[in-house]
């Protein structure tokens, strides 16, 4: 979600710096845009053809693989902002993204809202006497809105652009300490992710409850990417590629798998020792449970193995839609929340049967993958624009 | 979800599987009625044919109207159950009142089990706390509770999930409830009726209408019969399980 790698390489660089980072790494990107997919088809209420995404078949979903990817890219693309410009214009530029952020999440709310407002409208049935009780959602609008604004009042599945928000506003210090001591500001992280076990923090939210990802914990996640993108990725390098992790990775996904297979075979339950149930249950989503990094991570470890950086394939028409999504992240990340509304509408007001689940998944990735491609169309004539890029050296990778 | 697919397919395939008895448009797929974990209580109950069974529940335990109560599942689980066990004397007593979060139901759940003795309690919850957003650790320490207190009253306990209600799915998160009940059901070896994906299943193969129903209180009177009948199926298939091995061969 951050800026991609290289696309707001400004364009008077540092002579020294230009070899650092040269090639993009394409699978970022990739994974990113894959991730994004995922996300658009379990965000979609009881859509069929999300049987396909991941959070099916083991612990951890596409939000992990999108929040640790977004960690990765906003530490390189603003790390180098902070060599060249320093520590004031970098952070300034990562809260100007944050507050970019902000405003989509807003939109994406008043879509939200006129959803919501039709539905509720027409809400009238004997079977649903409990669920119309949300017809109170728009009792107190004053309320409402405001705790939206302030970000306690989240709709469901509008949770992340929140998370991504807070990730980002406290950014600045900790990629300043990143750059500085690594390993210092990556033990800091996980520490605060510790006390936020022991103590049970989190932000509370409206009308009560609490984040329903909560960002003391999923910032683990951010800064371990940001750490992996300044050179961390380089020294796991000798430990991802030995044998007995690989292994191991193998052996956790199949058990994960296994867990998995029980929850839709309830049967299949019998088999599991009690104390493995009473170990790993509730596996705890709100609060990044370890069971649920450790899976991000065996995946992660499985396919850096099956896709080197070089793999040729990557530069094909074949992923080239999931990378154009990848690349252009915020946008295709608010217009999927967006079709995710629509296709839910399109489910209970035309047709809620199996057709229509494949038509509407397909037609919203279509759609994502249209609106990514103009969007990196139009941001290759703003760059190629009238204006010379010289004229705003201190902003030149800050642009919108 | 890949459950979803596969029992689309088996419902395609295996029409009538297990259920001679019920309405047709009631079928669901067999695993989707997977008897986990034997009921003890009821099967001694069923032996001694006398069977109590108590339902605990809010809102969507019952249907609106003066046939209400009638025409929602418990009822139809009475019927369902008296059929289903010739000779034993059936009574399905219900605690349900609307808008009660689990936490709102153990409160009372002492007295409501003292009351009418139970060989069974079926707890339907989680809509409530999902639409108040209790927090998922509480609801969970809660259902713990709630199934301590059951047994140690001599209850054996099938949880019931939330409707699936299309039109709200975008603005009550089930997910974590949903969630949480499965996992304290496998952790505690209770008997999860999933009433939501069975719904779910309906809604996909087109045997219910839940937003364009003409009628709508007789398609709400129709579902909650069929949920009355698989209840009712789980009930007296579950007590097999407890039995000798020398009658399951049949």
């Amino acid at each position: 979600m951050a800026e991609t790698p290289l696309e707001r390489k400004p364009v008077q660089s540092n002579p020294h710096m230009a070899p650092v980072s040269t090639e993009r790494d394409l699978r970022l990107d990739l994974f990113r845009g894959l991730a994004l997919w995922l996300i658009f088809l379990d965000h979609i209420p009881s859509n069929a053809v999300s049987w396909i995404t991941i959070r099916n078949y083991g612990f951890s979903d596409a939000t992990e693989i999108f929040v640790f990817i977004s960690g990765y890219t906003a530490a390189f693309v603003y790390g180098r902002a902070m060599d060249q410009h320093g520590f004031i214009v970098a952070g300034a530029r990562v809260l100007k993204r944050a507050w970019q952020i902000y405003v989509a999440h807003v939109f994406l709310f008043a879509v939200y809202l006129a959803e919501i407002a039709y539905v509720v409208h027409s809400f009238d049935n004997p079977l649903y006497t409990e669920e119309m009780g949300m017809r109170n959602f728009l009792a107190n609008p004053d309320v409402t809105i405001i705790q939206a604004l302030l970000l306690k009042f989240k709709p469901v599945n509008m949770d992340v652009l929140p998370l991504y928000i807070v990730l980002l506003a406290w950014f600045p210090p900790v990629l300043w300490l990143l750059r500085r001591a690594p390993s210092t500001a990556l033990i800091a992280s996980a520490t605060f992710y510790a006390l936020t076990w022991w103590f049970g923090w989190n932000i509370p939210a409206w009308p009560r409850g609490v984040w329903i990802f909560n960002p003391f914990a999923w910032q683990f996640l951010f800064v371990f990417g940001a750490w992996c993108a300044l050179g961390g990725a380089q020294r796991l390098s000798r430990w991802i590629n030995s044998p007995v992790v690989i292994t191991l990775a193998v052996f956790y996904l199949t058990f994960a798998f296994s867990i998995a297979m029980t929850w839709y075979f309830p049967r299949l339950a019998s088999f599991v020792p009690k104390f493995v149930s009473e170990t790993i249950y509730p596996i705890d989503k709100i609060n990044l449970d370890v069971l649920r990094i450790l899976h991000f991570l065996s995946l992660a470890v499985i396919t850096v193995w099956f896709v080197p950086r070089s793999w040729p394939a990557l530069k094909s028409r074949v992923f080239w839609p999931a990378i154009v999504c990848g690349q252009h992240s915020l946008e295709t990340f608010c217009l999927g929340v967006f079709l995710a509304f629509a296709g839910h509408f399109v489910f209970t007001e035309v047709s809620n049967r199996l057709p229509m689940h494949v038509a509407v998944s397909v037609a919203g990735i279509a759609i994502m993958v249209a609106a990514a491609a103009l969007v990196s169309w139009y941001k290759g004539i703003e760059r190629r624009g009238p204006r010379p890029p010289a004229a705003m050296p201190g902003y030149a990778g800050g642009g919108t | 979800m890949m459950r979803r697919l596969a029992l689309v397919l088996a419902a395609l395939l295996l029409p009538g599987t297990a259920f001679a008895a019920q309405p047709a448009e009631c079928l669901v797929a067999e695993q989707q009625l997977e008897h986990t974990f034997p009921l003890p209580q009821v099967a001694r109950a069923i032996a001694a044919k006398k069977l109590g069974v108590l339902v605990v529940g809010a809102g969507s335990s019952t249907l609106p109207g003066p046939n209400g109560a009638q025409l929602a599942y418990p009822a139809r689980l009475q019927q369902a159950l008296t059929e289903a066990l010739p000779g034993v004397a059936v009574k399905v007593a219900t605690d349900v009142k609307a808008h009660r979060t689990a936490a709102e139901m153990v409160k009372t759940l002492k007295a409501a089990l003292t009351a009418t003795k139970p060989a069974l309690m079926i707890w339907q919850t989680g809509t409530v706390d999902a639409m108040q957003a209790i927090d998922p650790d509480q609801f969970s320490d809660t259902l713990e509770q709630g199934i301590t207190i059951a047994r140690t009253a001599g209850a054996d306990v099938i949880l019931v999930n939330s409707q699936y209600s299309p039109r709200t799915e975008s603005m009550i998160a089930l997910g974590t409830y949903a969630d949480d009940m499965r996992w304290v059901a496998v952790q505690h070896e209770v008997q999860l009726f999933n009433r939501f994906e069975i719904m779910r299943l309906w809604g996909d193969l087109g045997t219910f209408n839940y937003t364009g129903a003409k009628n709508k209180l007789n398609m709400a009177a129709r579902v909650h019969a069929c949920i009355g009948w698989l209840l009712a199926d789980l009930v007296s298939e579950a007590v097999k399980l407890g039995e000798p091995q020398t009658e399951g061969g049949r």
